[in-house]
């Protein structure tokens, strides 16, 4: 295979794009896909500070590394969730990263800060991991954002991502989340700025992206999500994708162009759907809250100072 | 050549040479959901991995939160 560019020996190949690319131009793809997905959407302005949510995996240390490339003046922010190896080896990569590059990171620590871990606020709710890792990683990463006056925060989610979240939302009809579905959602009602600049690319590039930068990041799954629905939900596209590529950028950016309006708050919803709450303030945190405390102080109420559970893989139904 | 698969890690012997495209059928892997490295190398699909290569298949499909975002 040749690059579609300059006919020297491709490294990658991209179905989607009928296109195959060598490290250089594949490289310069990736750049321009963000630059135009930023642009697009109209996520940053030029000299606004931005805070990126950073695991360690590949699409956050990718998102990190082209923003900064792109000029953005950009700070990290890592959540320790306490998944035993996991997050010490995520830790790590994302420690490295910041260092080797002269980056600031910001980090908080569930258990020294909250004193308790994701498996224990799993165990304890008794909720999927998912969930308690999901709520503690928004709430922080607004409250930083916010604290630390940032224009906005990114986070590293990818087309693979926004597709397997609307396939979910479409097959359960989760009218209020698909009205939320796009790569910006503006700051206000005490929420920051959120930018997704990474949508215009997959997984698979953005890995692709790591390897050729020489990115070293977490390559291992999180024990904690095996088996879970929005993976099986990617394995799904990713068929349909084999047999029919670019069937999920068609999926995902027909929606935001053509329907995701459709859901907005303020249009009629299907099956009379009652509008959203109106949300008042946390009388712990400030954050916002739908009661009297936000959905994390409740959990730092609950799992808070708990006997810590070890890391284990969730129990699934079949 | 050596294969080194993730999640679970473990490694395979497998009889070169062979294409990207082929190996990925034999071991019935979706492209989509993989990077091939051969020696340290990223490689296409039309690649011919050599019996000595080493080759590393990188699952990149990750994430944990549920459907709701």
């Amino acid at each position: 295979m040749k690059c579609r560019v300059c006919r020297g020996p491709a490294v990658i190949d991209l179905p989607r794009h009928n296109a195959n690319f060598c490290a250089d131009h594949f490289l310069r793809y990736c750049h321009n896909q963000v630059e135009r997905a930023i642009h697009d959407h109209a996520m940053l302005a030029p000299g606004e500070r931005v805070l990126v949510a950073v695991s360690g995996g590949k699409d956050s240390l990718a998102l990190w590394d082209l923003l900064g490339a792109l000029g953005w003046e950009a700070d990290g922010l890592y959540v320790g969730l306490g998944i035993g190896d996991y997050s010490d080896v995520s830790g790590e990569h994302a420690r490295r990263f910041a260092a080797d590059r002269s980056l600031r990171l910001i980090e908080v620590d569930l258990r020294s800060s909250y004193d308790f871990d994701v498996p224990t606020a799993a165990a304890v709710t008794r909720r999927v991991p998912c969930s308690a890792c999901g709520l503690s990683k928004r709430h922080l990463f607004d409250k930083a954002a916010l604290d630390g006056g940032y224009d906005a925060m990114a986070t590293g989610h990818n087309l693979d991502d926004e597709a397997a979240v609307l396939y979910g939302n479409v097959l359960r009809w989760q009218t209020a989340y698909l009205g939320r579905q796009r790569p910006v959602l503006p700051a206000g009602n005490g929420f920051p700025r959120k930018v997704k600049p990474l949508v215009r690319l997959t997984e698979r590039e953005t890995a692709a992206y790591c390897v050729l930068r020489g990115i070293d990041y977490q390559v291992e799954e999180c024990p904690m999500a095996a088996g879970n629905r929005h993976l099986g939900y990617k394995e799904v596209l990713n068929e349909m994708e084999r047999r029919s590529p670019g069937t999920k950028s068609s999926f995902y950016f027909g929606f935001v162009d053509r329907a995701v309006d459709r859901f907005a708050d303020g249009a009629p919803q299907p099956g009379g759907e009652p509008a959203p709450a109106v949300l008042g303030r946390c009388t712990r945190c400030g954050a916002p809250a739908e009661s009297e405390l936000c959905a994390f102080c409740r959990l730092v109420e609950r799992a808070g100072g708990a006997e810590p559970v070890p890391v284990a893989p969730p129990r699934r139904r079949s | 050549m050596k294969v080194l698969l993730r999640n679970p890690r473990r490694e395979l012997e497998v009889a070169g040479p062979m294409s990207v495209t082929r190996l990925l059928q034999q071991l019935d892997l979706n492209r989509e959901s993989v990077l091939v490295i051969s020696d340290g190398t990223l490689v296409p699909g039309d690649a011919t991995l050599a019996d000595d290569a080493s080759i590393e298949i990188r699952p990149v499909i990750s994430g944990g939160e549920g459907p709701a975002q």
